[in-house]
């Protein structure tokens, strides 16, 4: 076998490598998109007055949070089916991601809220506003910026984690991956091009959060410019 | 077939899985924390070369998925005549990436410690290495433990990947009673338990009992 890196071969399997990567972004965007919605519901699980809920609720996301996410998918793929659930990898994918991260979602929500000083909300008892009006005029605005960079933290995180789709067999990046190595019976190439596409899409993303989270430390006062 | 005789059958098996979960867990944990502190150092080094060698590292392992850095340290390396045992090839992939998020821990550590206290031990003449190694280093446990902690969860639910490469572990068995037996809810859902009472009930408990520790050291926490 040819050792070293041979270019024909990568330029060769390129173009299905880049059909790929479109797979793993449209994974990753959709499992986000889930997951932010999902944080939302825990969120509220954990607001609620009710001491029952909230504890469930905590239960929940403390026990999704510390068991690993490729045990997750393989229990929504394979377990759902014996109870009549018919789903294709994609769906199992999206929904388990979107569990999966929207707790963590949910701590990052939970954080920006608390992080809107309490004072606003007795001003705003003073003034005799509603709560929906609070939070829609007064909270929600003032904590949406807190929590941008811990939501763009876990975009980039979830990008990561989407190779673990393959083992379910979702046809992203790493699934053609590994289905070309095992082809031409050389990993090298599609591998090291796959490490190389997710340097290229995550390291400016990765910076592009790092300098949200600067603006707005600067925007609240919490370091100098 | 009853939970208890799933159980009874193949309990065991997954058992011995969790032992070498457990032992990959211990060294990668050793790893990742060595390759932490010294990258975490070499980032703030003066020296830019030495400064530039920690950022390549941290960023590249930090932009990369974990299972791809497995998946190319198992079958690529070989292609460079490097072959390792797969379940080397485990600790050192997840050593190595966990070691580049811990090096950032370590620098935010070190850069949260008081500038007041390098002045001091500069005042007091110390030397750069004793500086770091008597002064600084002993301080910073208190600050990077919390985070360090929720890497270390982090690290045991990363564990699970190694079964990817034909590492023998908690879920390697799982999969493997799967694909014998079918029943699908009772092994993939006792592994859920194992992994989540390892962590709740073992793991995180050390790691509060670690930085209470730390803390008292410097005199910070109740005697």
């Amino acid at each position: 076998m040819e050792m070293g890196f041979r270019w024909d071969f990568a330029y060769e399997i390129l173009p299905d490598m880049l059909w790929a990567t479109l797979n793993t972004i449209i994974a990753a965007g959709v499992g986000y998109a889930i997951a932010l919605v999902v944080g939302l519901f825990f969120l509220l699980g954990q607001r609620t007055p009710s001491k029952i809920i909230n504890g469930i609720n905590r239960e929940i996301v403390e026990f999704i949070r510390s068991t690993p996410l490729l045990i997750q998918l393989f229990f929504v793929y394979f377990v759902l089916p014996q109870f009549g659930i018919k789903l294709s990898a994609w769906v199992c994918g999206m929904i388990t991601i979107g569990l999966h991260f929207g707790t963590y979602l949910s701590e990052v929500y939970r954080g920006a809220l608390e992080g809107v000083s309490k004072t606003q909300w007795e001003a705003c008892r003073a003034l005799n506003f509603s709560t929906a009006y609070t939070y829609r005029k007064i909270v929600l605005p003032q904590a949406f910026p807190i929590a941008i960079p811990g939501m763009g933290n876990y975009l980039v995180g979830i990008f990561k984690d989407t190779p673990l789709l393959s083992t379910i067999g979702v046809a992203e990046l790493f699934h053609a991956a590994t289905a070309v190595g095992g082809y031409n019976y050389r990993y090298l190439e599609p591998y090291t091009m796959v490490g190389i596409i997710f340097l290229i899409l995550s390291v400016p993303a990765a910076m592009w959060v790092r300098k949200l989270e600067r603006t707005v430390n600067v925007a609240q006062g919490k370091i100098k410019q | 077939m009853s939970y208890f005789a799933f159980l009874a059958e193949h309990g065991t098996t997954l058992l011995l899985g969790t032992v070498t979960t457990i032992k990959v867990l211990i060294c990668s944990m050793i790893l990742y924390v060595i390759i932490s502190m010294i990258f975490g150092l070499m980032r703030l080094s003066k020296n830019l070369v030495i400064q530039g060698i920690a950022t390549v590292y941290i960023e590249f392992f930090r932009g990369t998925s974990l299972l791809v850095q497995l998946f190319w340290v198992y079958y690529v390396l070989p292609f460079f005549g490097i072959s390792l045992e797969a379940f080397v090839a485990g600790v050192v992939a997840l050593g190595l990436n966990f070691g580049a998020y811990g090096a950032e821990i370590v620098r935010g550590g070190i850069l949260a410690v008081p500038k007041g206290q390098w002045e001091a031990a500069h005042a007091l003449n110390f030397s750069p290495a004793k500086r770091i190694k008597r002064i600084i280093i002993p301080q910073i446990f208190p600050i990077i433990l919390p985070p360090a902690a929720n890497l270390t969860v982090e690290l045991l639910k990363a564990t699970a990947l190694v079964a990817l490469v034909t590492v023998v572990d908690l879920t390697f068995e799982a999969k493997q009673i799967n694909s014998i037996t079918w029943l699908s809810a009772q092994c993939f859902g006792t592994a859920l338990l194992i992994y989540y009472i390892m962590a709740r009930l073992a793991l995180v408990p050390f790691l509060r009992w670690l930085e209470v520790l730390a803390a008292r050291k410097v005199g910070r926490g109740k005697a």
